[in-house]
């Protein structure tokens, strides 16, 4: 007999330290345990404890440790001397590179601060770089999310105070249906799959509504293979059976909704606006004394089918419209791709689930109106989407169809249906509204963005001109709360609506993947006018790797790593809260930014707290021109938005408050101490209901996400919207351009209702749908730098539906040449059988330059990946007279990726993908060349 | 130890749900990340930033597509690592007594100081599940995280594999297969749980839960109207919907 | 599987090694003096190296001699004793011969025994292997066994035997090669048994879990190829079996003309052990909808 079964050491050391801190391989912000061994870190596992994960972590979280030994990781601060886009840079001293920045900001400041365009991409500190932006005294100032799902979240606030994602989630432990609507993977990646597991082991039913099945489209229990673009027809006629059948909670929709007010019928100023009292207050007719009351009466019983004076309710006017044969099963079958007998089906499962079978929670709880429940009831039917619906131009609209899909069946906050995490619901009115008045020295006197209520809240100059270089919350896109990234690039090199100087961006691949039309915006930043000079003059970046955009900078600030530094996840901006709990985190460095031999790294924020120290911005510095805040640490302690109110809300005062408090010293030991976060139940009673459920209003306060109690009723019938439309019948001092009365009568539709996407204005020359959808395993652009992750995908393949691929005769191997109406590309194609006829799809931001992320400029990702953004225009083709329409949502200024038409044909292999641009070379040393 | 131990009453080892796996990866990289620093050599890369890179994965997931006779196709997301099979090939065919089962538990392990790096033991298994180190020139196999599942030095609820504790969706499941009171042993009886390739006589321990049935709900009615809304009108509609409030 | 050159030396020198070392054995070399000493260095030659060749593709040959300690599971380790045994048991015999002096044939027996026993238990390794169903099947033995003899007798200069050898080899090889295209089917496994998918319906791949390569497909989706292998079976055939069986027919045995023989009938013996594991196909490919 040979060897013995060896005797195994089953209980090695498994690291020296844990230091528990926040994962930011992606937004979604799990809790993290870091192993350190010898001082490096050794392994990094879920955090259990951590209200967001729960334990798990998702594939680029688990390899975060790739992320942070990578290649690609920025050394030191650079300053570009070559011509822009060259990749021509020297290494400075950090003291060198802030008295540069100063020298450029400070003269823009002093005379038209204006001229600062700061823009921030994947920005987690949203709060904190707008403050910085505020005291810098610019109008411009947006994070990513017009380019995002901006439609998702204005639909939602303006609905129903809140959306999906970050502002909501389904009731996972009670939703005995759960219907998904254009999600490949979301933000909430890792509570999205722990929901998914919860549903799958209580044999809860899953339905997929999107053109792809993939992901949690795979494992869903149904699949409806919609034609993009469509999903408001889809979801009307849902709304247009469910009516008919009489399947809907009127007592929800009574007492909770505006469903019961009043319209104004009369012609004038005031018509579509809902009635109201002396009192300003929104005026129902009373079921049992047949007499108008204030909404919030005590014991008022609002009548749903009231006529007063002419005026009838919303609830009559949406049930006519939507009972209208236009959302007839069968008239939307061919459009939507489905089956008239499928969307009926459908129907009919979320009747039975919402009414066949409700949640009863014995729990007490009294409402707004003082009026006491002995239950909580609830509709078992959630709902959650994403992009695929919120990336169209009619976007806006389809996410607020969704949302009246949810309150008429009233599952919204209630049990077994979609719940606010607080400090959501939060109505429109709540938030700010958008501030722009600039003048030189001097701070903006409020934030950049917020929602706007009617014209005059517009982002406009005296001129009528918009105010922002994005031409956010002008009359092109009236509700755009996030702004408009994706139009700063292109709009800042046309000089429309004016030029700017200096272009200060963080955090986002602007010269590559988030942008549209990638080429094209290579080269906007790279021209020159007639003087020689660039069109805009001076960008500044921060990126903490080899990124795509280094190049086109001419200062970069590196940044750390996410393990290098403090961070912080703010109730005052994009919180970690669950539906049941208030939560927020931080970072911290858990390992020193270490770049040996170089002038190092330094984490944004803090970089940003010096500037502004230097600038001497007000927030920052006292009367005296002294520094407020060291660094973003002291910053995270000591800031105060409002008194005793801060950016972290745990171990407040002398540790022992949560919410409000004064700043305490040691209140980063103490999130720390807890793993990195810090968590406050809702209390029992107050979990549901809430926007009506006093209780939680009171909870609310005391952790100071507002000052007084606010409820409201959910807004079928928006108000907001239909002041942009009485302006464009030529109501009220604000008027829009000629040129868009039209269309703004047309869209801005107080009620929920589908149009065509603009993209299909592409014609018949252009018959196929094009998408993209995220992996799971990859985050935008930056994941390719992980070895790990590179392995899983390191191209991405055209994905063609069965008919086209037999069609066009293609073959496993074969490339395709994809047309739009924008550009061309040719590249590398698989089948796939469970896709919608007329989509062709393949993975976001795969393809890579060559010689950015300081990979092999031969890397596949380089040679066969590619990106779809190529055929992607930011502006909608001429309609005459020279104006420059932009590929947006026209309500919201949401970046329209997905209303991409093209036409698809075989090609001869190009040997690599096409378009193909020259490498960059590489700021830090690339891979070496060792190819097997 | 090239001779498989008689049959263990223990028989630990993993069980996936086909129903569930989204195709995420997670249990791809946390099992690299949990390995790469555990149990033998690390789980080296080759060319890791380089036109072709090429490692070693302990796990890895798979995306296939199912045409039923009727409806649409299907997506389904199949991972793949050591099925820590009773009747083990891999076992036997090694010269050097490298590869063995544990007799206590039936996990299936290289002894890498023993491992010549011949390969034969990858070649007799059905599954992929082996896969020899570049840089280490030693096999490389799913350890069922041996050095998690019994280790001391972590929490009770942390004593299991990588993979398992990191899947966000809950579709692997570890445990003892030989007892059939266990609730792995009960999820696979439930859920009509499976050997992959049967016919090679491997007689895997792990197992695979099918993907359950899709489609439209069963015997669901279409929605009865409230009345004819066309020949009442809306008016009529609205008095007969309000009568139910 | 991957035809690593390698193993493709190992097992095409060891075999016709040990094949004429067992002609050698069995008293077909002369008697005494340089002719023997030739002909014994070079079957010990072609043994050993072709053994040497073999750890190339380890992936830690220093501990090569692990390999010995399983003869009880392991067909590898069976054929290290084999030939281990073959190589001492015959220095005796190579020694008398080379040197002179009578050893009893019952030595050369057993040595032979013991050369064409190491024949076996290499074939076994590859006839074991149930993830390969192309090998995992009598021919395999058979035509490591052919190869082996055929090959001794023509180093050895035995001309009837390596005629009629010759004839067989081409028979067996035609065999082999048509019976083995069925194999992979008649195992049983597909991608749907793979997967247990086949229950739901058929089953093709959508996206295999890495875009790079890895291991697995280096090692045992070899398809590189494969597109000749019907041009490469006929130069197999008649490389190792036609031209030498021809030449034994009909060329007087200078030795000008077994040396040629020989070098045809070795090149041959690869091309047919490329093919042996080009178009092998392992059950893994199923994994990934290659074979
Ligand atoms: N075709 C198509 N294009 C799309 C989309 C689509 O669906 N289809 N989606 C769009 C959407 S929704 C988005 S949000 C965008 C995303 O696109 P981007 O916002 O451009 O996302 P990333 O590619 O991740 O780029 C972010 C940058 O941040 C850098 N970075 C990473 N970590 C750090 C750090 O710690 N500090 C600093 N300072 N920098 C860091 C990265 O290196 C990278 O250069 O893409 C858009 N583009
Ligand atoms: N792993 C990973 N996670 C991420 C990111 C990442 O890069 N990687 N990025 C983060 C960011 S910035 C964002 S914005 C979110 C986005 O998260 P998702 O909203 O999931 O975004 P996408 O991946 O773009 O997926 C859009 C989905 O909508 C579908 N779709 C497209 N058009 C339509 C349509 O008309 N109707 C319907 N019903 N479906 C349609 C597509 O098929 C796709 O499945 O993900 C975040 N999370
Ligand atoms: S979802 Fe993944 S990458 Fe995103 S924060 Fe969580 S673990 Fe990190
Ligand atoms: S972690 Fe879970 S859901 Fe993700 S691929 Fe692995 S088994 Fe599937
Ligand atoms: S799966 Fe493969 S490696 Fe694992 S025990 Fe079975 S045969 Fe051996
Ligand atoms: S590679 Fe190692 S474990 Fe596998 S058979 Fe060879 S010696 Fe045994
Ligand atoms: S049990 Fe451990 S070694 Fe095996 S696949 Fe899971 S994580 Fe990897
Ligand atoms: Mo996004």
């Amino acid at each position: 007999m040979g060897l013995q079964q060896p005797k195994l050491d089953t209980s090695p050391k498994v690291s020296d330290e844990v230091r528990r801190t926040t994962c930011y391989m992606c937004a979604c912000r799990c809790g993290i345990n870091v192993h350190m061994k010898s001082g490096r870190v050794s392994y990094i596992e879920g955090n259990r404890d951590h209200p967001v994960n729960k334990g798990v972590l998702c594939a680029k979280g688990a390899s975060g440790i790739m992320q942070v030994t990578a290649p690609s990781r920025l050394r030191a601060p650079l300053k570009r001397v070559g011509p822009r886009g060259s990749g021509a840079f020297e290494e400075i001293s950090w003291d060198e590179a802030l008295d540069l920045a100063v020298s450029w900001l400070k003269p823009l400041r002093e005379t038209a601060p204006e001229k600062l365009a700061f823009f921030t991409g994947r920005d987690q500190s949203q709060s904190f770089t707008s403050y910085w932006a505020q005291g810098f005294g610019t109008p411009n100032y947006a994070a990513h999310g017009g380019f995002c799902s901006v439609n998702m979240a204005a639909g939602g606030i303006y609905t129903m105070g809140g959306a999906f994602w970050e502002f909501g989630q389904p009731d996972w432990d009670r939703a005995k249906l759960f219907i998904l609507f254009g999600v490949a993977e979301d933000h909430d990646s890792n509570p999205i799959k722990i929901g998914i597991g919860k549903l799958k082991k209580r044999g809860a039913r899953v339905i997929g509504v999107n053109p792809i099945r993939t992901g949690y489209n795979g494992v869903a229990d149904d699949w409806y293979g919609i034609t993009p673009g469509t999903d408001g027809l889809l979801i009307l006629s849902l709304v247009h059976e469910l009516l008919k059948a009489g399947k809907i909670d009127l007592d929800y929709l009574a007492r909770f909704t505006n469903a019961p007010c009043l319209v104004d019928p009369a012609e004038g100023p005031g018509k579509g606006l809902l009635l109201r009292d002396g009192d300003g207050k929104l005026l129902v007719v009373d079921r049992k004394t047949g007499k108008p009351m204030a909404v919030d009466a005590k014991g008022v019983q609002p009548d749903l089918g009231a006529t007063w004076k002419g005026a009838r309710t919303v609830f009559q006017h949406l049930a006519e419209r939507y009972l209208s044969d236009e959302y007839a099963p069968e008239t939307v079958a061919e459009r939507t791709g489905i089956p008239a007998d499928r969307i009926r089906g459908l129907a009919a499962e979320i009747a039975r689930a919402a009414f066949d079978a409700p949640v009863i929670l014995d729990r007490e709880w009294t409402d707004f109106r003082g009026d006491k429940h002995a239950q909580m009831i609830g509709r078992p039917v959630a709902f959650l989407a994403m992009r695929g619906i919120s990336a169209h131009s009619n976007g806006f609209q389809t996410c607020r169809s969704l949302h009246l899909l949810q309150i008429l069946i009233g599952s919204v906050e209630t049990p077994g249906g979609f719940r606010f995490k607080p400090p959501y619901p939060k109505p429109v009115e709540a938030h700010p509204t958008p501030h722009c008045e600039c003048a030189p020295g001097k701070p903006l006197a409020g934030p950049h963005l917020g929602f706007v209520q009617g014209p005059h809240h517009l982002a406009l100059k005296p001129d009528g001109n918009p105010a922002r270089i994005d031409k956010a919350f002008s009359w092109e896109n009236p509700l755009s709360s996030h702004g408009l990234m994706h139009m700063v690039i292109p709009n800042a090199h046309a000089g429309d609506p004016y030029r700017i100087d200096t272009l200060f961006l963080y955090m986002a691949n602007m010269s590559w993947n988030s942008s549209m039309n990638t080429g094209a915006v290579m080269e906007m930043l790279t021209d020159k006018d007639e003087g020689g000079e660039y069109k805009i003059p001076r960008i500044i970046y921060s990126d903490a790797y080899a990124s795509e955009m280094v190049a086109y900078a001419d200062l970069i600030l590196p940044d750390t790593t996410y393990l290098e530094r403090h961070d912080c996840i703010s109730l005052l901006d994009r919180p970690i809260c669950e539906a049941e709990a208030a939560a927020d985190a931080i970072r911290w460095p858990v390992l020193e930014p270490d770049r040996p031999g170089h002038a190092g790294v330094r984490g944004f924020q803090s970089v940003l707290v010096d500037l502004a120290n230097r600038l001497g911005l007000p927030g920052f510095v006292d009367e005296e021109g002294r520094a407020k805040y060291r660094d973003y640490a002291d910053y995270m302690i000591n800031h105060e938005r409002r008194p005793g109110v801060g950016p972290l809300m745990g171990w407040r005062g002398n540790g022992d408050q949560t919410g409000r408090g004064a700043p305490n010293p040691d209140q980063l030991d103490r999130y720390i101490e807890n793993g990195g976060f810090c968590i406050e139940h809702v209390p029992d009673d107050a979990q549901f209901f809430k926007p009506w459920n006093a209780a939680y209003q009171e909870w609310a306060v005391s952790l100071g996400f507002y000052d007084k109690p606010q409820p409201y009723l959910f807004t079928l019938w928006s108000e907001p919207v239909q002041r942009f439309r009485l302006a464009a019948e030529g109501h009220g001092d604000r008027q829009p351009p000629d040129h868009l009365r039209a269309r703004l009568k047309e869209v801005m539709d107080p009620l929920p209702f589908w149009y065509e996407p603009f993209g299909e204005s592409a014609g018949a020359d252009y018959p196929v749908h094009a998408l993209t959808q995220r992996p799971m395993a990859m985050y935008h652009s930056w994941g390719s730098q992980n070895a790990w992750l590179r392995q899983i995908h390191g191209v991405n393949p055209l994905y063609v539906p069965t008919k086209i691929w037999h069609g066009h005769g293609f073959e496993d191997g074969d490339w395709a040449r994809v047309t739009s109406p924008t550009g061309e590309i040719t590249v590398p194609v698989a089948h796939m059988a469970a896709l919608n006829d007329n989509t062709i799809w393949t993975w976001n931001a795969i393809g890579k330059r060559k010689g950015a992320w300081a990979l092999d400029p031969e890397a596949p990702e380089a040679t066969k990946g590619f990106l779809l953004n190529h055929l992607i225009h930011e502006l909608l083709p001429q309609k005459g007279g020279g104006l420059r329409w932009s590929n947006s949502d026209p309500v919201t200024g949401q970046a329209a990726w997905f209303d991409l038409r093209v036409r698809i044909e075989k090609a001869d292999p190009p040997g690599e993908a096409q378009p193909a641009f020259p490498p960059i070379p590489s700021p830090v040393p690339p891979a070496k060349r060792n190819r097997p | 130890m090239t001779a498989l131990p008689p049959p263990s009453a223990k028989k630990l080892g993993l069980v996936i749900d086909l129903d569930t796996c989204v195709g995420c990866h997670a249990c791809v990289t946390a099992c690299k990340g949990w390995n790469d620093q555990g149990y033998g050599a690390p789980l080296s890369d080759q060319n890791a930033y380089g036109s072709e890179p090429y490692g070693t994965f302990l796990n890895r997931v798979h995306s296939y597509e199912v045409q039923p006779d009727t409806g649409p196709a299907q997506v389904i997301n199949f991972p793949r690592s050591c099925l820590h099979c009773e009747n083990a090939p891999c076992v036997t065919v090694c010269p050097t007594g490298a590869s063995y089962k544990r007799a206590e538990d039936g996990i299936v392990l290289v002894n890498e100081d023993a491992c010549i790096g011949c390969g034969l033991c990858a070649w007799a298994c059905p599954y992929g599940a082996r896969e020899l180190d570049a840089q280490a020139g030693v096999m490389k196999k799913c350890t069922l995280c041996v050095d998690r599942i019994y280790n001391e030095n972590l929490p009770e609820e942390d004593r299991q594999p990588a993979c398992v504790r990191t899947c966000p969706t809950n579709a692997r499941h570890f445990g003892d297969l030989g007892d059939p009171d266990s609730a792995v042993s009960k999820l696979v009886a439930e859920r009509g749980g499976y050997d992959l390739m049967p016919e090679m006589d491997t007689r895997p321990v792990n197992k695979y839960l099918p993907s359950r049935s899709k489609g439209p709900a069963a015997e669901i009615d279409v929605l009865a109207p409230l009345l004819d809304v066309k020949t009442t009108g809306f008016a009529g509609w609205l008095d007969r919907m309000l009568e139910k409030f | 599987m991957h035809p690593a050159p390698s193993v493709i030396l190992f097992t095409v020198l060891s075999g016709a090694g040990f094949g004429l070392l067992a002609f050698l054995a069995l008293g077909a070399a002369p008697v005494y003096g340089l002719q023997a000493f030739l002909l014994w260095g070079l079957g010990y030659a072609l043994a050993v190296g072709g053994l040497l060749a073999s750890t190339f593709h380890l992936g830690n040959p220093q501990r090569a001699l692990r390999a010995f300690t399983q003869w009880r599971t392991s067909w590898l380790s069976r054929e290290g004793w084999a030939s281990m045994a073959a190589l001492l048991l015959l220095a005796p015999v190579a020694l008398a011969a080379i040197f002179g002096g009578g050893l009893p044939p019952v030595f050369g027996g057993i040595g032979a025994v013991f050369c064409l026993l190491t024949v076996v238990a290499t074939s076994m390794i590859y006839t074991q292997l149930r993830t390969v169903p192309r090998w995992n099947f009598w021919t395999t033995p058979a035509l490591f066994m052919t190869f082996a003899l055929t090959g001794g007798a023509i180093l050895s200069g035995q001309v009837v035997p390596a005629a009629i050898l010759c004839i067989v080899l081409a028979l067996l090889l035609v065999a082999a090669f048509r019976l083995g295209d069925r194999r992979f089917a008649d195992a049983g496994a597909d991608i749907g048994s793979a997967t247990g998918l086949g229950a739901v319906g058929a089953v093709r791949v959508l996206a295999p879990p890495h875009t790079g390569p890895n291991y697995l497909m280096k090692e045992m989706i070899h398809v590189v190829g494969r597109k000749h292998s019907a041009r490469l079976r006929q130069i197999a055939i008649v490389l190792s079996a036609v031209v030498p069986g021809l030449i034994f027919l009909f060329v007087p045995p200078f030795p000008v003309v077994l040396g040629v023989a020989a070098v045809i009938h070795i090149a041959g013996a690869m091309v047919a052990r490329w093919l042996f594991f080009a178009e092998a196909e392992h059950v893994v490919g199923l994994y990934y909808g290659r074979r």
